[in-house]
Order: C-alpha cells, then sequence, then structure tokens
C-alpha cells in the first residue's frame, strides 16, 4: 500500500533513496543477526575448536611476511621524513620518538589492519562465497552442521587473536628498520636512537596498538565472513563480495582508528 | 509418517516460484517431480530440509511441520535425510573420503575406526572404492555425482532427495546413477524425491512422477498414466514439443 504517492521529477531520485536506505537497513539487519549467531555458535566449541588452529595459522602466521615487509619500509620512511622535518634546534635524537610513537600508535595497527582486510578479508570472502555458490553452505546445513560455527566462529576468532601478534611484529620490525636506517643514514648514534624512542614511551602506548588491532581484526574476518555469506550470482558475485569486502573493511578501520584514538587517548 | 508439502507458496522479491504446491510422499517409493528449469524444482527440495520457508502452506516430515522446527529440533530432522546436490556441492578442500564421513563426525558415539569403515562402505555402494583420497577437483561428472551421493547416504538417512542428479551427464553416466538411485530404493529401503527435468530418467526411477507447472503440482501419477495423459502441456514437455507446451501452433514463444 502506498501512503504518500509521489509523482514528478522528484519520484525517481526518491524511490532510489528508499531502495537505498531499505538495501542499507536490511544489511544492518542480517549482519546483527550474523553476530548474534556467532555468539550463540560459541557454544558448539565441538565444531569451531578443531578448525581454530588452522585458521590462526592462515589468518595470522601466513600474514607475517606482508606485514613485515611493509613495516619495514614504513620505518626506513619514517626515520628518514622524521630526519627532514626536525631541522634547527630539534635534536635529532627527536627521530628515534617520532619512529617509535607514529609506529607504535597509528602506522603499525592501520598499516597492517588495511593489508589485511586486502590479504585476509579478501580471502574469506572469497572461499565463502564460492562455498555459498556452490550449494557447499548448504550441504553443511543439511549435515546438521550450523554453517556460523564451522565457518564465521574460528575465522573471526583468529582475527581476533592473531592480528595483535602480527601487529605487534610489524611495530617491532618498524622501529628497527628505522634505527637502522639512523645508524646507517643519519649518522645517529644508537644510544640517542634508543634515548629518543624512550623518551615519550608509555606502556599503555602498546595496549593501545593491541586494542586497535583486536578491534581490526574482528572487522575484517567478520566483514569478509558476512560478505561471503551474503555473496549471490556465481562468479561475479564473489569478485563483488571479495571487493566489497575490502571497501567496507577498510573504510571501518579508518572510523575506528579515530574512535579509539578520541576514545582511550 | 512420510513427507507431505501442502499449499506451499514461494516467493523471491516480485517472482512467484510456487503457488500452492501440494503432494505427499509414500513411504518406501521414489517420486519424481519433473518441470522445465527454473520451474521452483530446486526450491521445493530445500523446503524439505529447512533451508528454505515457505511463505504460505506446510511442509510436513514425519509429521512434524519444517516451518515450525527449533534449530535443535531441524538438526534432528536433518539427520533423517540425506540430500545430493545437483552439483555434488562437495567440500572442494576436503579428500572424498572427509567429505562422505563429515555428516558421521556429527553423531554421538562414532568413533574414528568406525567412521572409516562407513565411509568405505559407502564409497562400495557407490563403486567408488579405492577413490576416497582423492580431491573432488580429481573426480570426473559422474563421480562427483556419486561421491556426494555417498555423502548422503553415510549417515543411513530414512528419506534421500536428489537435486537433478543426472544433470550435465552422458547418456551412460545418466543410466550409472539412475540404477544406484534404485539400488539406494531397494537395499536401503529409502524413501526418495528426485526433482528433474530429463524425462528418459524420471520414467526409470520413478514409482510416481508429478508435473509441476506454474508452480502447482499439475498432474501426479505413475510413469505409464503420465505417458499415455492427455493434458497437452504435459505431453509437450514430455515429448519436447513447445507448440504442444507453449500452446502454439508451430512455434515457441518469446520466453523459450
Amino acid at each position: 500500500m502506498v501512503l504518500f504517492p509521489v509523482t514528478g521529477p522528484l519520484s525517481r531520485p526518491l524511490a532510489a533513496s528508499g531502495r537505498s536506505t531499505l538495501a542499507a537497513l536490511g544489511s544492518i539487519g542480517r549482519a546483527s543477526a550474523l553476530f548474534a549467531g556467532s555468539v550463540r555458535a560459541l557454544r558448539d566449541i565441538g565444531v569451531w575448536g578443531p578448525l581454530l588452529l588452522p585458521q590462526m595459522a592462515r589468518v595470522g602466521v601466513a600474514s607475517v611476511p606482508i606485514a613485515l615487509f611493509i613495516a619495514m619500509f614504513t620505518g626506513i620512511v619514517m626515520s628518514l621524513q622524521a630526519s627532514y622535518t626536525l631541522t634547527g634546534t630539534i635534536p635529532l635524537y627527536f627521530v628515534g620518538t617520532m619512529v617509535g610513537k607514529t609506529m607504535i600508535l597509528e602506522l603499525g595497527p592501520v598499516l597492517t589492519g588495511l593489508t589485511l582486510a586486502g590479504r585476509v578479508g579478501a580471502n574469506i570472502s572469497a572461499e565463502l562465497g564460492t562455498m555459498r555458490v556452490t550449494e557447499q553452505v548448504d550441504a553443511l546445513e543439511t549435515l546438521a552442521y550450523n554453517p556460523i560455527a564451522y565457518l564465521v566462529v574460528p575465522r573471526t576468532l583468529a582475527g581476533i587473536l592473531m592480528f595483535p601478534f602480527v601487529v605487534l611484529l610489524a611495530i617491532a620490525m618498524g622501529i628497527m628498520s628505522g634505527w637502522l636506517t639512523a645508524l646507517q643514514l643519519l649518522d645517529m648514534s644508537s644510544p640517542e636512537f634508543i634515548k629518543g624512542l624512550r623518551l615519550f614511551f608509555e606502556p599503555w602506548d602498546v595496549w593501545f596498538a593491541v586494542i586497535k588491532a583486536v578491534s581490526f581484526g574482528a572487522v575484517v574476518t567478520g566483514i569478509g565472513c558476512f560478505c561471503g555469506l551474503q555473496t549471490d550470482q556465481g562468479a561475479e558475485g564473489v569478485g563483488r563480495s571479495a571487493t566489497r569486502t575490502v571497501v567496507i573493511s577498510s573504510m571501518i578501520i579508518l572510523c575506528l582508528d579515530a574512535f579509539w584514538a578520541a576514545v582511550l587517548l | 509418517m512420510s513427507i507431505q508439502l501442502a499449499g506451499v507458496h514461494k516467493a523471491f522479491g516480485p517472482k512467484k516460484v510456487l503457488r500452492g504446491f501440494t503432494l505427499t510422499l509414500r513411504e518406501g517409493e521414489t517420486a519424481a517431480i519433473v518441470g522445465p528449469s527454473g520451474c521452483g524444482k530446486s526450491v521445493l527440495l530445500k523446503h524439505l530440509v529447512g533451508l528454505l520457508r515457505p511463505d504460505a502452506g506446510t511442509v510436513f516430515v514425519d509429521g512434524r511441520s519444517v516451518g515450525d522446527l527449533r534449530r535443535r529440533e531441524l538438526v534432528e530432522l536433518r539427520r533423517k535425510i540425506g540430500f545430493v546436490f545437483q552439483f555434488a556441492a562437495l567440500f572442494d578442500s576436503m579428500t572424498v573420503a572427509a567429505n562422505v564421513s563429515m555428516g558421521l563426525r556429527r553423531l554421538p558415539g562414532w568413533d574414528r575406526k568406525r567412521i572409516a569403515e562407513r565411509v568405505g562402505e559407502c564409497l562400495g555402494l557407490v563403486d567408488l572404492n579405492g577413490l576416497g583420497e582423492r580431491l573432488p577437483a580429481e573426480l570426473s561428472g559422474g563421480q562427483r555425482k556419486r561421491a556426494g551421493l555417498a555423502r548422503a547416504i553415510a549417515a543411513s538417512p530414512k528419506y534421500l532427495l536428489y537435486d537433478e542428479p543426472t544433470t550435465g551427464l552422458d547418456p551412460v553416466t545418466t543410466s550409472v546413477i539412475d540404477r544406484l538411485i534404485l539400488r539406494m530404493r531397494d537395499e536401503l529401503g529409502v524413501t526418495a524425491l528426485v526433482v528433474t527435468h530429463d524425462m528418459t530418467s524420471a520414467f526409470r526411477v520413478a514409482d510416481r512422477i508429478t508435473f509441476l507447472h506454474g508452480g502447482k503440482a499439475r498432474f501426479t501419477g505413475t510413469p505409464a498414466e503420465v505417458r499415455t495423459a492427455g493434458d497437452d502441456v504435459l505431453r509437450g514437455f514430455v515429448e519436447g514439443d513447445p507448440a504442444l507446451y507453449y500452446g502454439l501452433q508451430g512455434g515457441q514463444d518469446d520466453g523459450a
């Protein structure tokens, strides 16, 4: 029943915005249902338990090389840019401060999160999307498995548990490469760099990075699972789901980054 | 008690797929639902295992309404039903044996040895002895369908649902699959529902055939009754005659 029929030039954009709103609300509803289902499926440990370790290896251990690669170059660039910026009266040992602070608080977690949105999120989405369009998810259900317990819970838990591990390694690599750059290219000594590194260091900074990494892990794997399970229309749909996962995860990572900075710092 | 579909309606958006479909399966029989591609046959099967819920009407399995079951009750019901998917839907990261064992791992009291024995039995029943360690990608189309059948029968279900079991197979492999369907009925005593658009296969395996048209059961009868039916649309479908099927003289309509 149409309560307020709209005609004329406004009808099309209004209808389009209405459809978009309904689609967005529908997605939020389905995502909420998946979240609630995942919490309930935690009880089904007999199903997800044996799958957790392999997923931790896939999500975490396999992501270490690319995370370290990116962190290494980030550390080098940070060190060089810091020395370029710190001219005049500012002592050069602040290079250590800048490299340490930015790697721990921002670049370590966020760059790793964005990278893993592509590597892990897209991978999960494509895998689950293919399972959806080839009826493997339906097959799980007919074999008396809860697909959320079998597919979503182990992947999401693996993300939550392993992202902090990968992020901490990336931070360590970024600081190490920044340090080596300072020694080799900036005429700094190790005591100078370490002095700068320790100057404003707070242990809380590391916890801040871990909290961000946990939230990014949940977002990347959770959205990967959600988009994957919503896949339809064959191979094209699988590609669309993978793209959507990367885009949405990246946006939410940046929003969460700002949120945690506002709430925790 | 068996399977009963009572006035089932289902629509996807504006497209009404089922419009009051009614059918009762008798214990121990193999029934076939035939109809053109896209007429809602697979949708119908998915209602029986609770993968889809009807918009209206009721689906009864063993006297219980599938749409009203709680999650745990649905899991129990699904243990009684084996589902053979159109393209087998094997888990492609697992070996054939691991695929067949999937349902058994969920059963209480089944240890590894018992599961391995049962997997061997099931692979033997579908003539896939020795192929348990292969990955699905290493199997032919017919072998994949047989592996899907082995997985469906592993937990000794009371009912077997076949979704287009012979689609995409050559005539010889089709005949092999049809014989397996009959073998499941004779050796395991299962009640089976086969949806297909392959009339040769339907005539070969079914005790009763239902013609799904316009979202309803347009005709139900034995294979002999289907062959001699006076319904032009059914005859058109069985004989592959577009003029009869679409009610046109000398041609097919644009939608064909």
